[in-house]
């Protein structure tokens, strides 16, 4: 695969920051939506802005959750930012009548916290192997609990430790936004994609 | 669930520009800089020195100018890496989106708030909490509580600063940047009674504006008044202190911070 990926773009979805960033980092790529459906010839990028369950309506709304669906667990890589990533998971407590993609087992909870949202940076450290330590900006209410804590990617601290990415096989999430998160953001999602096109 | 513990969020640093038709109306006397008056190169400047965060705010007289406004955000978000938020131009719910829809992470709503709070439920309910910050410009009244001032602090309102605050968190205000106009200017410290105030007791994040004088002010305004951010101006355009040296002795005082 050359370096380049397909943007989920849905009703309601902001793609604007995460193509910007793409362009700085000298990524091509084009957007899919309901009238261009993904082919898995690239990976898959999927943005996040919005709620869970907006997000779920919008994708099943414009058919979009059934090839998703069925392209990655037939392989295409895909990789998730924010609500982006949340919807990988079976359920989530901000939407809890609207099922997500169940790419991944577990679930999304509220932060128990003074605050919440959380918005800020904070540090993420390594669950796997190559992958470094680093500061990152996050904007959520809500975290994932996968069952397999294999998955987790980074942890992070907010009123107790949560997990803040994902990897699994050919799923890649992100909690936090690598594109809004400097220097080491930038290079991370730049790296998940290099790797997701090498396959 | 554990019990809420002093989370290890860092305290964000964040510089204020003033725009007006496309250029930053105040000199900044970065040294390296082609174009000091070029809110795009003095974003990235910003952002190479270790600012968490960039404000923009729109002071145009005119339509003109403010027009230019959407343009200059496309520009700054196509550069900037670290998350920015835009004010002053936003009157409605199409001003806040058109900024959105530009690259704007977040914007500010200040008086035209005021003047129709149902502006902020709007923008919370199409764009989420996280992308509305609702700007108030408090000055301390005779009673001793903060009373809130608009259209830039020339009129007041005789509305308690506090009491709105917790009305815009009811209607879905993400953030508060609460800008003292006492100290606004003064270089005399934030006004950490009425940051502690806001940030002590609202379930918000609470951004800390004017005053600032020297990291000793970010010390204080973190850990006695417990804001969540600090916005500030010219002692970062006036070159007076640099964001490493303020968030240097931020990490001597044990406040946590994103190294530069």
């Amino acid at each position: 695969m050359k370096t380049e990926v397909d943007i989920v773009e849905f009703n309601g979805g902001n793609v604007a920051s995460v193509e910007y960033c793409l362009e700085r980092l000298g990524i091509r790529y084009r957007r899919v939506n309901a009238d261009r459906q993904p082919d898995g010839s690239r990976p898959l990028l999927m943005p996040g802005v919005g709620s869970f369950g907006g997000v779920m309506n919008a994708l099943s709304k414009d058919g979009l959750d059934g090839t998703i669906t069925k392209l990655v667990r037939n392989g295409t890589p895909y990789i998730g930012i924010c609500v982006g990533m949340q919807v990988l998971f079976e359920r989530s407590d901000e939407s809890a009548d609207i099922p997500g993609l169940g790419l991944l087992r577990g679930r999304l909870v509220r932060f128990e916290a003074e605050k919440v949202p959380l918005i800020g940076w904070t540090e993420v450290r390594a669950a796997q192997a190559s992958y470094d330590d680093g500061f990152v900006y996050f904007v959520n209410s809500y975290f994932p609990q996968p069952v397999e804590e294999s998955v987790t990617l980074y942890m992070a601290d907010y009123a107790g430790n949560f997990c803040a990415a994902v990897k699994s096989g050919n799923i890649t999430g992100f909690q936090f936004h690598p594109e809004k998160s400097g220097t080491f953001g930038n290079a991370l999602l730049k790296r998940t994609i290099e790797d997701a096109c090498r396959n | 669930m554990p019990v809420a513990t002093k989370s290890k969020v860092c305290k964000r640093i964040i510089p204020c520009l003033d725009v007006s038709g496309g250029r930053t109306v105040k000199g900044v006397s970065f040294q390296n800089l082609r174009d000091v008056g070029n809110p795009i190169e003095l974003a990235e400047e910003y952002e190479r020195q270790g600012a968490d965060e960039l404000t923009f705010l729109d002071i145009s007289a005119t339509v003109e100018q403010r027009n230019t406004l959407p343009e200059m955000v496309e520009k700054v978000a196509s550069r900037l890496s670290i998350p920015f938020t835009v004010g002053g131009g936003v009157r409605t719910l199409d001003d806040a989106l058109n900024l959105l829809a530009r690259g704007a992470d977040k914007v500010t709503v200040n008086s035209a708030a005021v003047q129709s709070p149902k502006l902020i439920n709007e923008i919370a309910e199409r764009c989420g909490s996280q992308c509305c910050v609702v700007a108030i410009d408090a000055r301390r009244s005779s009673t001793g509580t903060w009373e809130v001032l608009v259209k830039g602090g020339r009129e007041s309102t005789g509305k308690n600063a506090f009491g709105w605050a917790k009305e815009c968190v009811e209607r879905g205000a993400g953030e508060i940047l609460l800008t003292s106009w006492d100290r606004d200017g003064s270089q005399q410290g934030f006004d950490l009674e009425l940051v502690k105030l806001f940030a002590k007791n609202l379930p918000i994040p609470v951004i800390a504006s004017g005053g600032a004088r020297d990291p000793k002010s970010f010390i204080d305004v973190f850990v006695e008044a417990n804001a969540d951010a600090a916005l500030a101006a010219s002692i970062f355009h006036d070159g007076i202190y640099t964001i490493a040296q303020v968030k240097s002795q931020l990490q001597e005082a044990g406040v946590p911070v994103r190294p530069c």
